[in-house]
Formats: structure tokens, C-alpha cells, sequence
């Protein structure tokens, strides 16, 4: 019942091509390409300092290449960006969670930006992740791995297609992590791409999982 | 033309291009400021009321004027940089800042060193003297945000906004500093105002200014390539000019 | 393929949508709301002690006072409007929500003025009494500074946004400020003086009007484009 939509599609959905970065003084970035195809999942992996996250927010458009496109369904992004961000769905390694809000709020204020939702997809969402307890609580008495699901909950009521993960299992157990990689699977399985750094590796051996290598 | 701004723009050709223009302006200025303070302080007559006090309006006026320039040049530098993403313009936008606020400290300087025989004080809050010394400030604050960021890309940008909020803050803050001034002493002129200028007395003014704009051409020059170098050090091009040199 | 076709929400929700978040977090922290309030008072209280308890000598200085006292207070306020929010991650999901980065950042100091400004207007005739100011300045005074500590919000915002990343960055936030936020202080307490004077306040007062209005519509994209470049790490 789900499209297959993996590699089969001939254009790269998000492409970058020779982007340039310098942090300071280091020349981080030299030349990085890749292309990205509905339905994958794409792993930046690299030692520590080697600008997986630089890499990322370039990217998702909050940090300046020195040179080096962008690409967003064939359009170079500077042009397009408003368009590109409906389509993304950004986790940084903070949460980007208000710690005085309750779970619940912190996901309304956070999706209705964007689209509007309604309290029975929130508390849903939450039991996907299985943190429905959390609802009303503040985000401040949360556990460390409770308020990483929470964060991840934003990504999934985003409803957007281009995922960009940075060291999205940070906190999480066992039990977060297959329940996070069900949940990517999902989302590749309907078409939607994503893109992550990370030190473990996700679906490994799984179709559609590439990994994209930093020196 | 367009072909030449663009060139310009590359760092090594703005580094050769200013190294060999430099001269060009500043051995005139100095003639022009020994013309001009020849025709100042020898030539021009004695004002009825100043007397010989008033001659340090051919420092002071000339000062006033350039430090508003400067600004002016340095926000649309700034601009450009950030909307043509031309690195060499933020560059020009760095070099001019500290160029423009000593103009204004030695305006404010002359304005006091000129008041204190009219006046009897050192200071007035009369509206040029303030308003300059909102500039300083303005120059201040530019430089000061360039420096707390450890990145030159991103100091360039976030004074560049800077930059330009100041300079469309700087007619409404004139404004308001002659408005403020006039209330209370009714519509005069600005005590600093030059005595009502005539010939003999005018010429060595625009000499003068003519004098400084050129000297502000020489020192952007300079400092332009000092930048030049420090952001391009690791570039390619000046280890081997510096080579073949 | 995820379905893209999805409906955004317009700006009228989107300033909603932030006012009512931001007020639900200063109501869960009080105190931050109060502070900058009861600086204004210490600080206006530092003049009597620092020149004469006369009240005919502290009523012909009691405008500018009050004035500086509110800029004061309006540039510590400062400190609570976006920092908390870049350093949660909140402040780089909005640049990221393909909403109009400058609208949600003028709603957040809007809002941010109805928490910090508007109770300085409403405390300053209080103060001002304490000062030897007559009632009958009143209206003007509440008038000035609500339209001058818009202002000083609006420009103390784009300051914020540049200095938000800087560590230790208050005494520059307030470098950067202060010479830009003067005229709105000569016109504001120049106002407030003529009306003790008797005179008519019709000029400053407008140009009060015409300043808020050129910085809020400008201000915004200033803010908007120095928000993108502090949240760049």
C-alpha cells in the first residue's frame, strides 16, 4: 500500500554541490556533494569536528557557504528558501523546547506556526513516541531522553518531507531508538528523505540508507 | 565599466590598485593643505569679531563635513557588501570606521579649543558639537560590535545592518539636536557657525576640504590594504607577490 | 510523496499565535516582568538623593528623569526578549518555519512592550507625582512614553538581535542603543516639559508619531536580517 518511491525517482529531491566552508581560520567544508532521493536516509558520519553540523545547518539555510549551491527540487535555494523551509524539518542538538511550557504546548506553538493542528494529533503523536504521561508536564521535569521524543514529535508534526537530523538518538534508550527508527522508516516509506549526522548508525543494511563520509 | 567594478573587487588587483593610487591623493593633499593653511592662517584677514580665533574653522568645518562622509561612505560600502555579497566592500566599510571617528574627535576637538576663547568654556552643548558627539558615538558602537565577533564574515554583516540603521538614524538625530538646541536659545545659528564668509576667507575652506577629501582617499588606501592583508593572509596570491617582491 | 500541500497559517494568526505564547511564559515568571519595573522607581529615587529633596528644584528636572530613568529600564528589559529563545534552539526554528522572519520578531517585541513598556506608562505619573510633577501633565507624559518606549523597543529590539549572540553583551547592547534611541529622549521629555510649561505639545508629539511609525515599519527587517546572522552557530 505504500509507494515505493526510492530511486526511482530521476531527480535528486535536495542535491548540494562543492560547498566551501571556513570556520575561522579552518577550511571545514572542502567541496562536499551529495545527492539525496526521495525515500532515503542519508548519514553524515565523520569524526568529531569534522563539520557534520556545520554541514547540516548549511544545508537547512542558517549558515552562509562560502561557495558551493544548494539545490531544492532543482532550484538553487537563496531563491527559494521560504518554500524550501515549509518543506524542512530541522533538529538541532538543543531541542528547541521552551523548559516552562508543558510538552503539549511546546508542540502546539511550535507546529501552528507552520500548519494547523489540533490536540488529538498532539497527544497521538506523543503516544507514537510513547511519552503520552508527558503531555502536561513542563518540559523542565523531564527526563534528558523524554524531551528528545518530544522534540522528535515536532519533526514528525511537521508534516514535512526533508528531515535534518542532527544527532537525533542524543539521550534516547534502547527502547527510544527502535521506536525513532521505526518511525524514520515510516517516513522514508512515504516518500519523505532524510538527512542526519550521527555517531551510530541508523537501519543499517536497510534499503535506501546511505552514508556520506567526512575527512 | 562594470567589467572594472568587478575587477576591483578581486582583492589582489584593490590591493596593487590602491598601493599605486595612494600617492596620487596624498602628496596633493599635503600641498593643498599647505595652500590652505597659508591661506588661513597668513592670507585671510582677521574676522571684526573673532579676530584670529576663528581660523580654526579651516580645520574644524573641513573635519565636520568629513566625518559625516565618512559614515555615509562607510554604511554605503557596508551595503553594498551585503546586498552585491562583495567581501572587498566590507573591507572598505572596516577601513573607513576608525578614519571617521578621529575626524569627529578632531572636530570636536577644534570646536573646543575654538569655543573656549568665544565662550569661555571648553565646552557647549551647541547642536554641531553634540551632534558630532552622537556620531563618535555611532562610530563607537560600529567598531565595538566589529570586535566582539571573533568571525570577520559575520562581523562584516552584523555591522553592515549596523551601519545602516545609523546612517538612516543620523538626519533624524541632526533634526532633533537643532530642535533641542533652538528651544532654548531661540532660532540662531550655531555658535560655531563661521562668521558670515566672504571671498578672501572662503577660498582656503573649500582648499581645505578639497585637501582632507584627498588625505581621507590617501588613509583608505592604506588601512584598505592593511585589511586586505589581514583577511586575505592565507590566500595564495600575497604569498607569492610577497615572494617575487 | 508527503503531501506539501498544507495549510499555513495567515500573519493575523501567526501575531496571535506569538502573543499568546509569550504572555503564557511571562505569566509563569512574574518576577522577570517586575524587575525592569522596579529599577525605574529605584532609579528615579536615585535623583532626589543624589541632587535636593526640594520638590520645586525636582519638578523642573522631573521630565528628563523620568525619561532616562524608562530608557534605562527599557534597555535592561532588553536582556529578556530574545536571548531565551536563541539559547533553547526556539529562536533558529522560527527562522526556519518559512514564516516571515521579521513579522514573528515584531509581534515577539510587541508583545514584549505590552509586558515591559506599558507598565512604565502607567507607573510614570505615579513617580512623576513623587517628583513635584502636576497632575495636569499627566496625559501628555502617558502619551509621550507610550509612543516613545514603542520606539525604544522597536530600536533596543535591533540592537538585541545584533548582540543576542555575543557573550556578555549588555554594556554593547546599550553602546549601540542609546545614540540611536536620543531623539526619541529629546522629543519625549522636551514634550512633557513644554506641557508644565503651558506650551502646546502638538510638534514633538508628532514627531513622536512619525518616529514610531518609521521604525516599526523599517525595524522589523533590521531585526529580521541581524536575527539570521547571531543564530548562523
Amino acid at each position: 500500500m505504500h509507494a515505493q518511491v526510492a530511486a526511482t525517482s530521476p531527480q535528486p529531491q535536495l542535491e548540494a554541490r562543492a560547498i566551501h566552508l571556513w570556520r575561522g581560520e579552518k577550511h571545514l567544508l572542502r567541496g562536499v556533494s551529495f545527492a539525496l532521493y526521495s525515500g532515503e536516509l542519508l548519514q553524515v558520519v565523520g569524526p568529531n569536528g569534522v563539520g557534520k553540523t556545520s554541514l547540516l545547518r548549511c544545508v537547512a539555510g542558517l549558515l552562509p557557504t562560502e561557495s558551493g549551491e544548494i539545490l531544492w527540487q532543482g532550484q538553487s535555494l537563496p531563491g527559494a528558501r521560504d518554500e524550501f523551509h515549509r518543506e524542512l524539518a530541522y533538529l538541532a542538538h538543543v531541542n528547541g523546547l521552551k523548559s516552562d511550557l508543558t510538552a503539549l504546548e511546546n508542540l502546539r506553538f511550535g507546529v501552528a506556526v507552520r500548519r494547523a493542528v489540533t490536540t488529538e494529533e498532539l497527544r497521538e503523536t506523543l503516544q507514537l513516541l510513547q511519552i503520552e504521561a508527558c503531555a502536561d508536564l513542563p518540559v523542565r521535569a523531564l527526563s534528558a531522553g523524554q524531551k528528545r521524543r518530544v522534540a522528535l514529535a515536532r519533526i514528525m508534526l511537521t508534516r514535512a518531507s526533508l528531515w535534518i537530523l542532527d544527532e537525533p538518538i542524543t539521550n534516547l534508550d534502547k527502547a527510544g531508538i527502535a521506536l525513532f527508527e521505526a518511525r524514520i522508516a515510516e517516513h522514508m516509506r512515504t516518500g519523505g528523505m532524510i538527512l542526519t549526522a550521527a555517531h551510530q548508525l541508523l537501519l543499517q543494511g536497510e534499503p535506501g540508507v546511505r552514508t556520506l563520509e567526512l575527512r | 565599466m562594470w567589467l572594472w567594478f568587478h575587477k576591483l573587487s578581486s582583492p589582489p588587483y584593490a590591493y596593487r590598485t590602491a598601493g599605486l593610487v595612494r600617492p596620487w591623493l596624498f602628496w596633493p593633499a599635503i600641498l593643498l593643505m599647505i595652500v590652505g593653511a597659508i591661506g588661513g592662517l597668513v592670507l585671510a584677514p582677521e574676522d571684526y569679531q573673532q579676530k584670529d580665533a576663528f581660523r580654526i574653522i579651516y580645520v574644524h568645518v573641513p573635519s565636520a563635513s568629513l566625518s559625516l562622509m565618512i559614515y555615509v561612505v562607510m554604511a554605503v560600502a557596508a551595503a553594498v557588501g551585503v546586498i552585491w555579497r562583495i567581501k572587498l566592500a566590507h573591507a572598505v566599510a572596516a577601513a573607513c570606521a576608525p578614519v571617521g571617528a578621529w575626524f569627529t574627535v578632531a572636530t570636536l576637538a577644534t570646536g573646543s579649543i575654538y569655543g573656549k576663547p568665544m565662550w569661555g568654556t571648553w565646552w557647549e552643548w551647541d547642536p554641531r558639537l553634540t551632534s558630532e558627539l552622537i556620531l563618535l558615538f555611532l562610530y563607537l558602537g560600529y567598531m565595538a560590535l566589529r570586535a566582539s565577533f571573533d568571525d570577520t564574515q559575520r562581523a562584516d554583516r552584523a555591522s553592515a545592518i549596523l551601519a545602516i540603521v545609523g546612517v538612516v538614524n543620523v538626519p533624524i538625530v541632526k533634526y532633533s539636536v537643532v530642535w533641542w538646541n533652538s528651544l532654548h536659545q531661540g532660532p540662531s545659528i550655531s555658535k560655531l557657525a563661521a562668521p558670515s564668509i566672504e571671498g578672501s576667507m572662503l577660498w582656503p575652506l573649500l582648499i581645505m576640504m578639497l585637501a582632507f577629501i584627498l588625505y581621507f582617499g590617501a588613509v583608505l588606501c592604506d588601512r584598505l590594504r592593511g585589511e586586505i592583508l589581514r583577511r586575505e593572509r592565507n590566500a595564495s596570491w600575497l604569498s607569492e607577490s610577497l615572494a617575487r617582491s | 510523496m508527503q503531501s506539501s500541500v498544507q495549510t499555513t497559517p495567515g500573519l493575523g494568526k501567526i501575531l496571535m499565535l506569538v502573543l499568546a505564547r509569550d504572555l503564557r511564559l511571562a505569566v509563569r515568571h512574574w518576577d522577570q516582568v517586575l524587575q525592569p519595573l522596579i529599577f525605574f522607581v529605584i532609579v528615579t529615587t536615585l535623583f532626589p538623593l543624589a541632587i535636593s529633596p526640594a520638590l520645586d528644584e525636582l519638578r523642573k528636572i522631573s521630565p528628563g528623569v523620568l525619561w532616562v530613568a524608562a530608557m534605562l529600564a527599557s534597555l535592561l528589559a532588553l536582556e529578556s526578549l530574545f536571548r531565551p529563545d536563541v539559547e533553547d534552539g526556539t529562536m533558529e526554528q522560527w527562522v526556519l518555519s518559512g514564516q516571515p522572519l521579521s513579522l514573528l520578531l515584531l509581534a515577539k517585541t510587541a508583545t514584549h512592550w505590552l509586558l515591559t513598556g506599558l507598565p512604565l506608562v502607567l507607573m510614570a505619573p505615579i513617580v512623576g507625582t513623587a517628583l513635584g510633577m502636576p497632575q495636569s501633565v499627566w496625559p501628555v507624559l502617558a502619551a509621550t512614553l507610550a509612543l516613545g518606549t514603542g520606539s525604544l523597543s522597536v530600536l533596543g529590539a535591533i540592537g538585541a538581535a545584533l548582540t543576542v549572540s555575543v557573550r556578555r553583551g549588555s554594556v554593547l547592547l546599550a553602546l549601540l542603543v542609546l545614540p540611536l534611541e536620543m531623539p526619541v529622549l529629546i522629543f519625549g521629555a522636551r514634550a512633557v516639559d513644554l506641557a508644565m510649561q503651558g506650551e502646546p505639545v502638538a510638534g514633538p508629539l508628532n514627531l513622536l508619531v512619525a518616529l514610531l511609525l518609521f521604525f516599526v515599519s523599517l525595524g522589523p527587517f533590521a531585526m529580521a536580517a541581524a536575527m539570521r546572522i547571531s543564530v548562523e552557530s
